[in-house]
């Protein structure tokens, strides 16, 4: 595999991030968790690598709702 | 509020009205009847060029929207042309409003270059020169003209921005203070936390996550000076490190752009004496 640029590899950091926060919702939603994890990276995958400013952007607004999201309170999503 | 105007007016002086339904305009567009009898009836048209940007096509780079308006039928305030130019010309504009009369610090913005609340900033009357209104500097965009505050609005919370006292009152009532304890507060309560300050201060620009910002830093002396407040050793422990009061190095645009006239690089300066004589 190539070798990853810094924002490549905070990229895939805050994907992993968000798979592990799912091992912490309750068993029966966890799979609704994951799969909008994965589809809110998906949605952005055309996004160009050379793209900075998208990429940070979207990296930014990631994280904030990763934090929002990870809050015990929330059990399921649609 | 004009409604209100109205009646006392009624009350005040028995002649007619003859500005015919004042209460009925909004306050963005200045109705043609109701406005005074200009000299020239030329419009007065002024372009406007605005920072857009979109959230929902991230890959697209932001760019600068011209916008011309008559500034006979505008309100005299750059919120007015914004309001105008959202109703009338492309509701996908945004920006964030509410008071639009500077009290609630929501409409903060950079406009020609000077960072100030858009209800409190008159349109130039010069149409010859184009205004530019920019997001405030160095904040990311959440859309258009609204700035993202969440990590302002954090460093507000950290200097516990609230009374702490451990004793009662004798009698068990309100805290009470000399008319002179009072009039430390004069200056400093005034704050509506725009972020006006902050983000015109480079020091600030360059280590936000460290350095509190002068917004922070003032409302942090009002309640280190607040008389009613015990807690006063302990929030002056909090900020007696390198990096939260000493990145001021008087710069001083905070004061010079502060568009309620406080002083917060007065207030950094009293911090700064606080905790150098203790």
């Amino acid at each position: 595999m190539a070798r990853l640029s810094g924002l490549q590899r905070e990229v895939l950091s805050l994907y992993r991030k968000c798979l592990r926060e799912t091992r912490k919702k309750p068993i029966e939603t966890r799979e609704n968790f994951r799969g909008y994890a994965r589809a809110e990276f998906r949605k952005h995958a055309s996004v160009g690598k050379k793209d900075f400013s998208a990429v940070e952007y979207l990296l930014r607004k990631g994280q904030r709702q990763l934090e929002m999201y990870s809050s015990p309170g929330i059990r399921n999503i649609r | 509020m004009s409604a209100l105007r109205t009646t006392s007016r009624l009350i005040a002086s028995s002649k007619p009205l003859f500005r015919p339904a004042a209460f009925a305009r909004s306050y963005a567009t200045v109705d043609a009847l109701s406005q005074d009898p200009t000299p020239s009836e030329q419009p007065r048209t002024k372009t406007f060029h605005v920072y857009r940007w979109n959230p929902d096509q991230p890959t697209e780079k932001p760019k600068m929207q011209s916008y011309s308006l008559d500034l006979n039928k505008t309100g005299p305030m750059m919120l007015d042309a914004l309001i105008r130019i959202k109703n009338e010309m492309d509701p996908t504009l945004t920006f964030r409003r509410s008071c639009r009369e500077g009290i609630c610090g929501s409409c903060a913005m950079n406009i020609d270059g000077v960072n100030t609340l858009a209800c409190l900033c008159r349109i130039p009357t010069d149409t010859a020169k184009e205004s530019r209104i920019y997001p405030l500097p160095h904040t990311y965009v959440v859309k258009d003209l609204v700035p993202d505050l969440t990590y302002f609005y954090k460093q507000y919370k950290s200097i516990k921005p609230y009374l702490q006292r451990e004793t009662k009152t004798e009698d068990g009532l309100e805290y009470r203070q000399s008319p002179e304890e009072r009039k430390k507060l004069d200056g400093l309560y005034e704050c509506i936390l725009c972020a006006c300050c902050s983000t015109s201060c480079p020091s600030y620009w360059w280590n936000s996550e460290e350095y509190l910002g002068p917004a922070i830093l003032l409302q942090s002396y009002r309640w280190l000076a607040d008389s009613r407040d015990e807690k006063t050793a302990e929030r002056k422990a909090a900020l007696d490190n390198s990096m939260s009061v000493y990145r001021c190095h008087t710069i001083l645009n905070c004061s010079r752009t502060c568009p309620k006239g406080l002083n917060p690089a007065r207030a950094i300066a009293e911090i700064k004496k606080m905790l150098a004589t203790h």
